[in-house]
């Protein structure tokens, strides 16, 4: 077993894909002037929030993530052993260091400081977290109310007749500058309340292991289990859409696999129909604003532009409904085993006072629980997108332009490029001569997606440069599952005897044959009974869970969002574990059992 | 007087003649746990038998005049009390009750010639409670009438072992007030058997049930002659926390002729588990309702029936190592502090060894 990563300056360019470092910040890729720290620390590749390579502009998000999650342990509420998270970017892939503090007795020293801080939140939680909601919502408005379109042939007469005094292209530049800022801000808002969400998760789940030292961290997890949240909400609206079209009959008219737009054409006009329809319009805002991935890249398919996906899984809901099966949640059952599992071991308590302790940090993490949980639809996938949307409209008015010949080009600019390229339609537009985009883009675009292309083609390492001794910072534990036994399993390399482990993330035993799928748009290919192998899986992917036997992913904590939702769904599955998408075939029968958190191939 | 006693019958007012071990299965086939079905000879008829041969004052002497610090009083007055009761017959009235009870036993199990298990359960006039765990004999497979009786008269004179003796004498109970009771119990082929406790023996979690299984009758695993399987199973979710198979050479099994004996085990079977998964689900939730019964941490004797498959209680204690600590609160009550140690120690990030 080897001692330490290979250092990222051991990684090769592939070839194809030079001079990739300039599509990205430059303080966010590895150079001579960090080196020596760069190679000492450790580094993970975030398999759970981006799998695939990240495109130029796509990188401004996820930075603005990153850096704002440190923020709040640094600055804002001083998390005793913890400061941020580095972040750079190699190859097109994220990498991330948890930044602990060194210094035992500096440790100590910001005690009192988070005691304050974290103190003051944990103590008004429920008020302040009343106040973040609106804010939210207020700030996707106002990204809703961004418009871009080309400039106009003639500055409006309004302009004049109201003495303005300002012309189309400062709009234009101020909006993209707004939309970038309110990215940033959405990401501060973001962070609010999650650091400490967690750390109270992992206080939660700390006192229960002093207390039972071979308690299973399932049933933990459990115990904070089974409330509604808003992450649930669109697949608990396709249920009703379900149900409603049978309930009026028109259930035949969903059968077979014409595309959405033809079968909702065909429901107008009749009273059914239009009734359906008009509850289905009702259900789209804000909850289909749902990515089919994770949120974090612009070619994640959001099903209010994708109506076929929320379609295809309403068609499943429907046969299931036609065939008398329950489309319920086991929403009961969680909640009762929930109360089941904290009362028994609450009842082996010994103390009065541990009693008492369990309790209120149970309370805690509870209160904590929605938080954590809506803000993930609210942020990554409501407001996002609108983001990509936004940038999109912008991509459109450079084609328009002739700068690009697909929208989707725009996102191979980096952030800070783009007001240099607007400048320049500005430029041409005010002076009435040709802009040098269009000669100067086509081209670099060719380039670019060409240097993405040879990016898709290298395979990242899980990690790079020194293997820590202990990791503090509380996310990458909890919602990355990176622990020490991630990091020894790395060292080691795959296991060649077809035995893979991880979190054991939900209960149950399943068997079947394996489907590895890298990207959401394989989902469609699950068949019934088949095992979903996968880098992670996105919360919007549960409505084929009904279809699957079990999930088994490379990444993911036993708090990521996909092993709350397989739980809550019944689901078996394993997360973390490391290696599965490399080492399982599609079409290999295997073995999960979520109960100890192991994978076998059995063929 | 009641000379039998059935556990099926068990009343609270019969505790005193039955001895704290038989009380303890009374109760629980009362509870509806999975006891083989049996009987009980009442002390009294230990008692009316001294005092129907006139030997009550004699034991009573012999005992009175041991010096407790005196290991070699302790064992000539030990063997002149076995002896004793040893030249004792049974009256015709108690061997003809036992032969119906035991009729009856065999009736109920189908089986005429029944195999069981003759148990001391002794008992003080004064300490009705007090257990005697292990102090006293046990009889395996016993087959016929006559040789119940016998067996029934050789545990009354198992009263007087030297570890009898002095167990008593340690405690400070009146020797004057002991009696022997003997318990007659169905007794099957087991596959595998052993012992649980109702929580870790290692560190005390109570949230566990550890199991130690291997083949055969549980004298291999009770006895420490066999390094068993041993399975640790979380009390409330039924999963199983560790496991751990050993190799396991010796089990004590039926030989040819009824006696049952430690025998090497075959190659095949020292590796392999001795329990499936479903029996080490049933073995723990068995034990789990022993502890619910008792409503305290238990040391459980349990067995799996060769033949109907059942896991069936044949013995449960009060567990006495970790209840008898001193209970320390373990989890720091302030959140802020509890918040900062745990984030200086995540519990995956290093083994834990302890808070």
């Amino acid at each position: 077993m080897a001692d330490r990563f290979p250092s990222p300056f051991e990684m090769p360019t592939p070839s194809g894909a030079e001079g990739w470092q300039d599509l990205y910040a430059y303080s966010s890729v590895f150079s001579e002037d960090r080196r020596e720290y760069e190679d000492g620390t450790f580094w993970f590749m975030d398999g759970v929030h981006t799998p695939e390579v990240i495109p130029p502009w796509d990188a401004t998000i996820l930075e603005y993530a990153i850096i704002a999650l440190s923020q709040y342990n640094t600055r804002h509420y001083v998390i005793p052993p913890a400061l941020g998270v580095d972040i750079r970017f190699l190859n097109g892939y994220m990498y991330l260091s948890p930044v602990g503090v060194a210094d035992p007795e500096e440790i100590g020293a910001r005690v009192p400081e988070f005691a304050e801080r974290a103190g003051y939140y944990f103590q008004n939680w429920d008020r302040l977290y009343a106040a973040w909601m609106p804010k939210v919502r207020a700030l996707i408005d106002e990204l809703e109310s961004i418009s871009f379109a080309p400039l106009p042939h003639r500055e409006d007469m309004a302009v004049i007749t109201e003495g303005r005094g300002t012309g189309s292209a400062l709009d234009m530049l101020s909006t993209y500058h707004k939309l970038v800022d309110l990215t940033l801000k959405l990401w501060h808002h973001h962070f609010e309340f999650l650091n400490l969400g967690y750390a109270a998760y992992l206080d939660f789940f700390g006192a229960c292991k002093q207390l039972f030292p071979s308690i299973p961290d399932q049933a933990i997890a459990k115990m904070v289990a089974g409330i509604q949240v808003d992450l649930f909400q669109p697949d608990e609206e396709i249920k009703k859409l379900a149900q409603l079209a049978v309930d009026l009959g028109l259930a035949s008219r969903f059968a077979g696999s014409s595309p959405a737009a033809s079968v909702l054409d065909g429901l107008r006009g009749d009273a059914q129909g239009d009734k359906w329809l008009a509850a289905w319009e009702e259900a789209k805002q804000p909850w289909f604003n749902f990515s089919a991935g994770s949120g974090f890249y612009h070619s994640d398919k959001v099903w209010l532009e994708n109506l076929d996906i929320p379609f295809g899984f309403l068609r499943t809901y429907i046969e299931k409904v036609q065939r008398g099966e329950s489309l319920e949640r086991p929403m009961e059952a969680v909640v009762a085993e929930r109360d089941r599992i904290v009362s028994e071991y609450a009842e082996l308590i010994d103390s009065d006072e541990d009693r008492a302790t369990f309790e209120a940090k149970l309370g805690l993490a509870r209160t904590v629980f929605p938080y954590v949980e809506n803000h993930n639809f609210y942020v990554e996938h409501w407001a996002h997108s609108v983001v990509w949307r936004k940038m999109r409209d912008l991509g459109q008015v450079l084609v328009g332009a002739g700068f690009i010949a697909s929208a989707d080009d725009v996102f191979l600019l980096s952030r800070h490029e783009v007001p240099e390229v607007l400048f320049d339609y500005y430029h041409g537009w005010a002076v009435g001569v040709p802009s040098r985009g269009p000669s100067y883009w086509p081209p670099e675009m060719e380039r670019r997606n060409g240097i993405m292309n040879a990016l898709r083609q290298w395979s990242p390492p899980p990690a790079l440069g020194m293997p820590p001794e202990i990791i503090t910072e509380p996310f990458t534990v909890m919602l990355w599952g990176i622990t020490s036994d991630s990091v020894r399993q790395w060292l080691g390399g795959a296991s060649s005897d077809g035995a893979l482990s991880g979190f054991a993330a939900s209960p149950g035993i399943a068997e079947g044959p394996a489907r590895v799928i890298l990207s959401a748009d394989g989902i469609a290919d699950l068949q019934e009974g088949e095992v979903l192998v996968a880098p992670l899986t996105a919360p919007s992917w549960a409505p084929v869970f009904g279809k699957i036997a079990a999930t088994v992913t490379d990444v993911g904590g036993i708090m990521s969002h996909a092993a709350i939702v397989c739980r809550e769904y019944g689901l078996p599955a394993v997360t973390g574990t490391a290696f599965g998408t490399k080492t399982i075939k599609t079409g290999q029968r295997v073995r999960v059992d979520g109960n100890t958190g192991s994978v076998t191939i059995i063929d | 007087m009641a000379q039998i006693l059935w556990f099926d019958n068990y009343q609270p007012a019969d505790a005193p003649v039955l001895g704290g071990k038989n009380a303890s299965l009374g109760t629980m086939v009362g509870a509806g746990l999975p006891v083989p079905p049996g009987f009980a000879v009442s002390a009294d008829c230990y008692r009316k038998a001294l005092a129907d041969n006139g030997l009550t004052g004699q034991i009573d002497a012999l005992i009175a005049g041991v010096d407790p610090r005196d290991t070699a009083s302790v064992t000539a007055a030990g063997s002149q009390a076995r002896a004793l009761i040893g030249s004792l017959g049974m009256s015709a009235a108690l061997a003809e009750a036992l032969r119906e009870a035991y009729a009856r036993l065999g009736s109920q199990c189908g089986d005429e010639a029944l195999p069981v298990a003759v148990r001391s359960s002794a008992t003080c006039e004064d300490q009705p409670d007090a257990s005697f765990a292990g102090e006293h004999d046990t009889y395996l497979w016993v087959r016929g009438a006559d040789a119940v009786a016998a067996h029934v008269l050789r545990c009354w004179a198992s009263l007087f072992t030297d570890r009898g003796i002095a167990y008593r004498l340690e405690r400070g109970y009146g020797q004057h007030g002991a009696a022997m009771s003997v318990g007659v119990q169905q007794m099957v082929r087991p596959r595998a058997a052993g012992v649980a406790f109702t929580l870790n023996p290692l560190d005390g979690d109570r949230s566990q049930i550890a199991i130690d299984a291997s083949w055969g009758f549980g004298e291999a695993v009770v006895s420490g002659e066999v390094t068993p399987d041993n399975f640790l199973v979380d009390k409330v979710m039924g999963t199983v926390s560790r496991r751990t198979i050993s190799a396991k050479t010796l089990e004590y099994r039926l030989t040819a002729d009824d006696q049952v004996t430690a025998v090497e085990i075959d190659n095949e079977r020292r590796l392999i588990p001795c329990l499936t998964d479903d029996e080490i689900a049933a073995v723990a939730r068995l034990a789990r309702r022993a502890e619910k019964h008792y409503r305290c941490p238990q040391d459980v004797e349990w067995a799996i029936d060769e033949t109907t498959g059942d896991v069936l209680l044949l013995q449960s204690r009060p567990e006495t190592v970790w209840s008898r600590r001193a209970k320390t609160v373990s989890c720091n009550a302030d959140p802020i502090t509890s918040m900062v140690q745990t984030l200086l120690k995540p519990s995956h990030s290093t083994p834990d060894v302890g808070c």
